[in-house]
């Protein structure tokens, strides 16, 4: 048997599966002995032991068989904690989600399995999705395995437990979701490759609601070509989601040529923000030429309405929260308070919820709430909506002449120490998101490619948007790019 | 337009989320901070332009209005807190 099959990426497991070299019970235990050996990072949260290796031998029995194995057949992965999986566990990292386990499967995962994957367990997360660094979680941090000196990082937000985990090599790759760049900024943080597609490309049934708007599932990896492969299997057409899109789903993968001759990659220049430090300038400037070697036309390109994204933003997301969260008053599923002699229906729902959420997702809801509420509707939320759709126009004209990707920082630093935001104003923290939530707000698709390392050694990202539905053509950019960038740096175990 | 402790118990509760006294001016303050953040949107000229309802333009799909997957109470009712001869429960709303 090869060792530290863990860390093999879904290309090469695959691969080897093919060819008999091991089996998928043999790279499931060698994921599981990995997760059992990381309690410091916490990033798996429910492990799912049983259910894997119950997977994994079905998987073996279907590559022994005569057909055509699916793309995953055998492939261990990680699940957030935001999808609900049948029997298990799912309460995205929310106290209010005590114990409860769903009796359905998500679409996304359902697609997983079907293809063949086998699910290790759930992974750690912002609560409800809402935040930057994984610290708002009922389950405590989760720990980026990227260390350069005695501080503790973040993995980043939401999808913390699923950037660890794969960093971390405990699984071949994870599921993550992205609200308002919360695959692609905890991909950065971490060197890993995460894609957030075309909002409708992934169905949302059976994904814990935070913004129905923006929030999309997208594969989280070791490299783009495993991105490529996971993505083919996660997006569907699905009649249970009525904002899923009805339009093939291509063989991704196969459109990784690295060819990009010609490909015009647009600048934005409103990225370019003040106080933008000097390394995530520079390594900017060295993805624009290395894409420019390949082939690539760069062109300056303008976005006026950048700016007003964030803003737009933390009006449009907690709207949305605050209606989807609704749900949560004790009553269906969860945590419900205990009542004094006396007390009502309004005491149940009231103590209920603030007993249940945390502090993050009680000020977003509370902030939704606000600007939805009579008399503040035309002037927070309709005019959030008019900017929203400015943003997206900005967008559509930039590929109108003839742009066909769009290069771009994805984060403002790497990865900051877990507890060295706590004093600071909410608004620090979103500001985390100031180069990927454009991307929700238009619908778009994104992926963060790790791109280089910083003056400490952290891990550093690029991220490029494409036209909607283009993934295929987006993931070639990114793979070329990530040819040119030759991004090899692994952790250093010390977990 | 700033939010003062009265505000912000009317917002606690219109969501439903018990805010002690006590932690009324924190929240006020944090929704002060936020909602100056969100003032720059007054800086944007959205003359003619129409609130945004989808990202993707498309008709949504309709279906023919059918039960699909009916009759599981028992698996609906198996997470509920207190859930008694097929129903859910609460505290009492009618007096």
């Amino acid at each position: 048997m090869m060792s530290g099959l863990n860390k093999l990426t879904i290309a090469e497991a695959r691969d080897a599966l093919k060819k008999g070299d091991v089996t998928s019970v043999e790279l499931t235990e060698a994921c599981i002995s990995a997760i059992d050996a990381a309690g410091a990072l916490n990033a798996f949260v429910h492990k799912t032991p049983e259910i894997a290796l119950e997977r994994a031998k079905s998987a073996d029995e279907r590559l022994k068989g005569g057909e055509e194995a699916p793309s995953l057949c055998g492939i261990p992965v990680g699940i957030k904690d935001l999808f609900c999986t049948k029997g298990v566990d799912s309460q995205a990292a929310s106290g209010i989600l005590e114990n409860f386990k769903p009796e359905y499967e998500s679409t996304v995962s359902q697609n997983l399995a079907d293809a063949g994957a086998v699910m290790l367990g759930k992974l750690n997360m912002d609560e409800f999705a809402m935040g930057s660094s994984n610290e708002t979680s009922v389950y405590g941090d989760a720990v980026n395995p990227w260390k350069v000196d005695d501080r503790q990082l973040t993995p980043g937000g939401s999808s913390g437990g699923s950037a660890s985990a794969v960093a971390a090599d405990l699984c071949l790759a994870a599921t993550g979701t992205d609200t308002g760049g919360s695959i692609r900024q905890p991909a950065a943080f971490t060197g890993i490759t995460g894609i957030k597609p075309t909002y409708g490309r992934c169905s949302r049934w059976g994904i814990i609601a935070f913004a129905s708007s923006l929030d999309q599932a997208g594969p989280m990896t070791k490299n783009v070509r495993d991105a490529a492969i996971m993505l083919e299997a996660m997006c569907s057409h699905d009649p249970k989601d009525s904002t899923s899109a009805d339009i093939p789903v291509p063989n991704f993968e196969a459109m990784l040529t690295g060819d990009i001759k010609g490909k015009v990659i647009g600048i934005p220049k409103e990225y370019r923000m003040d106080g933008m430090p000097d390394e995530i300038e520079k390594l900017w400037a060295e993805g624009t030429a290395m894409l420019k070697d390949v082939g690539a036309k760069i062109v300056d390109i303008s976005l006026p309405h950048t700016k007003y994204a964030l803003p737009a933003y933390y009006v449009i997301a907690p709207a949305e929260a605050s209606s989807n969260l609704a749900r949560y008053d004790g009553v269906r599923y969860g945590h419900r308070a205990k009542l004094a002699a006396g007390e009502g229906i309004v005491d149940m729902y009231e103590k209920t919820r603030a007993e249940g959420f945390g502090h993050e997702v009680q000020r977003r809801v509370m902030v939704g709430t606000y600007v939805l509420s009579a008399g503040f509707y035309d002037a927070y939320y309709n005019r959030a909506r008019k900017v929203r759709a400015l943003i997206k126009r900005d967008f559509d004209e930039a590929f109108d002449q003839g742009v066909d990707a769009i290069l771009t920082p994805a984060t403002p630093s790497a990865a900051f120490g877990l507890g060295e935001m706590a004093e600071a104003d909410p608004v620090q923290m979103y500001l985390n998101d100031v180069f990927t939530v454009t991307v929700n707000l238009a619908g778009l698709p994104g992926i963060s490619v790790p791109a280089g390392l910083d003056k400490q050694g952290l891990p550093l990202g690029l991220q490029l948007i494409g036209r909607p539905w283009e993934e295929g053509d987006l993931l070639n950019v990114a793979y070329a790019l990530e040819g040119a960038a030759g991004f090899v740096s692994k952790p250093e175990k010390w977990w | 337009m700033s939010i003062d402790k009265d505000t912000a118990r009317k917002v606690a509760h219109l969501a439903r989320i018990r805010v002690e006294d006590d932690a009324l001016p924190a929240l006020a303050d944090e929704f002060n901070t936020i909602l100056g953040f969100i003032e720059q949107l007054n800086e944007v000229n959205v003359d003619g332009i129409e609130p945004m309802t989808s990202v993707t333009p498309q008709r949504l799909k309709r279906r023919e209005d059918v039960v699909t997957e009916g009759d599981q109470a028992d698996k609906i009712l198996k997470n509920a807190p207190d859930a008694r001869e097929g129903f859910f429960a609460v505290p009492k709303v009618v007096e």
